[in-house]
């Protein structure tokens, strides 16, 4: 039997961009609110899980937090770099070996859309050469299609992101900070159709740092309780099944197959024993507009089609019945792949402790919310969900 | 007519047909494994018809790797032709084989919808290299009319 583990801290460097500090310093500042947060100094952690996709080796981090000795192992997996360093750091307090451990993530990205190098990802040259490996094309491909299926209308893709920059303004993390309308997103320069400027995240900088704790710990530190700490309820991570779309792929099966997030949901779902209409707030991966309607039916939120409906109604706002989003996700956030999943699980912990201030959501009695789920979706085909509970 | 973008990618002769591969379990594949990966796997002619499965623009620049116009230069430092040309670009489903990314060519972005018949072609991709392409099979009976 695996031990309870808890979030004790949480620390952010705000999101978009800051010239002054390296990719690692905003993850450096991001630990040292997280510690301040949790009460605690750099040498009470007894190990750490970090990493970056550009901003080089989390663990030289210790050259300004501290030189403790601690075990300090760098995560380096793609967009699961931040899901990759919970799991680990929470796998490595509920198996008992360590009471106290940290995940950290950061990034800085060069401007403009990412550039892959096919060799990276097993592909041949003729795929980058040609112009067909670039993450915007898949994402606009999987949503054409799942619009020409599911009858979703463009305006929807277009209040997807008016809801992101809405509650961007509200997040003091966040990097776009001004409401944007409808009529504009609607109108901005087409990315590769359906998806206008608007409707897709940016390459961003920024620092997460959390830190978990055994159940023993955190009540030793008094960390139990409301407004203080969440409880973990599962973490699950998943790769890629057979037949599925994913992005980078020159060919795909005709059969249908799986998806890396229906996995991941479903796995969170059964170890925390709870379903998804029991989930008081959620933040789903939304690398542009349509990721965040494909990734509400994905993990169960919602039938394919209904999202029409959700967001005609405002039922995904911060007062609506789920509320998705709530910090204006990666639209309003950035993408600084290292530590963008551990922001979704940062605002999480936030809504849970009823600290998000003008965006904190209700809850189903007006004293916040008690569930919450983190989801992440990257490439080539991976999955995080985290939920979390009060 | 130029250099092949891959000289593997797709079949010499009169009608050119892209490359997949046949796994041992009878599934056919997009493209062709390289290396220890194409063990065991016999190359394979794609169907040059197939159904649009889905679509969308290019309208800006990628990035290196991207070697085609508006791109600095070539793989040897050839001047490349210097102005981007947005493209069309999507997933055509090749009955019982493979679906595979492609470039849409001879049509327009409002010429395209689910499940519209389109055809391999083989089209210029720069000053020194051709690549293949699928284009709706109504557009191009219009253009030889």
């Amino acid at each position: 039997m695996s031990e309870n583990v808890y979030i004790i801290g949480a620390g952010i460097h705000p999101f978009g961009r800051t010239q002054e500090r390296s990719g690692r310093e905003q993850g450096v500042y991001a630990v040292r609110q997280a510690l301040e947060d949790a009460g605690l100094e750099w040498a009470d952690i007894e190990c750490a899980y970090g990493g970056s996709a550009a901003a080089g080796n989390a663990d030289i981090m210790v050259n300004e937090l501290g030189l403790t000795a601690l075990p300090f192992v760098n995560v380096a997996n793609g967009c699961a770099t931040g899901g990759s360093a919970i799991a680990s750091a929470q796998q490595a307090v509920a198996s008992g070996m360590y009471d106290l451990a940290l995940a950290v993530g950061f990034d800085k990205h060069p401007r403009g859309a990412f550039n892959a190098q096919p060799a990276d990802y097993g592909l041949p040259e003729w795929y980058g050469e040609t112009g067909m490996m670039l993450t915007t094309q898949f994402f606009a491909l999987k949503i054409q299609r799942y619009m020409q299926l599911h009858g979703i209308s463009r305006t929807t893709l277009g209040r997807v992101a008016e809801k992101a920059f809405r509650n961007g303004a509200k997040a003091p993390h966040a990097w776009r900070r001004s409401p944007i309308d409808l009529e504009t997103i609607m109108n901005a320069p087409m990315i590769n159709d359906p998806l206008t400027k608007f409707m897709f995240c940016s390459p961003a900088e920024g620092g997460v740092a959390l830190i978990l704790a055994s159940e023993k710990k955190a009540r030793e530190l008094g960390a139990l309780g409301d407004g203080k700490s969440v409880k973990i309820a599962k973490v699950a991570f998943k790769t890629r099944p057979p037949d599925s779309f994913e992005v980078f792929q020159a060919g795909i099966s005709i059969k249908e197959g799986g998806k890396p997030t229906v996995l991941a949901a479903r796995a969170a779902f059964e170890g925390a024993g709870i379903g998804p209409e029991d989930i008081d707030v959620a933040q789903l991966q939304d690398t542009e507009s349509g990721a965040e309607i494909m990734h509400m039916a994905e993990n169960g939120f919602c039938k394919d089609g209904d999202q029409e409906e959700w967001l005609a109604n405002g039922w995904s706002e911060v007062d609506g019945k789920l509320p998705i989003n709530t910090d204006g996700g990666c639209l309003a956030c950035g993408e600084p792949i290292g530590a963008s999943g551990l922001r979704q699980v940062y605002e999480n912990v936030e809504q849970l402790r009823g600290r998000a201030g003008e965006r904190q959501v209700s809850g189903r009695d007006g004293d916040g919310p008690k569930t919450a789920y983190s989801h992440v979706y990257g490439a080539p085909g991976i999955s995080a969900v985290a939920i979390m509970e009060r | 007519m130029a250099e092949k973008i891959d000289p593997d990618l797709w079949s010499e002769g009169p009608n050119p047909q892209l490359m997949g591969g046949r796994l041992p379990s009878g599934e056919i594949v997009f493209p062709m494994p390289v290396g220890d990966a194409a063990r065991d796997v016999e190359p394979y002619k794609l169907s040059r018809t197939g159904t649009l499965w889905s679509w969308t623009t290019q309208g800006f620049l990628p990035k290196e790797p991207y070697i085609g116009p508006g791109s600095n230069e070539g793989p040897n430092g050839e001047p490349s032709p210097p102005d981007f040309q947005p493209f069309l670009l999507g997933y055509v489903e090749l009955p019982g084989e493979v679906i595979v990314e492609s470039r849409i060519v001879d049509a327009a972005l409002e010429d395209l919808s689910l499940n519209i018949p389109v055809e391999f072609c083989i089209v210029p991709f720069s000053n020194r290299h051709d690549t293949y392409a699928f284009r709706p099979i109504a557009a191009q009976q219009e253009d030889t009319a």
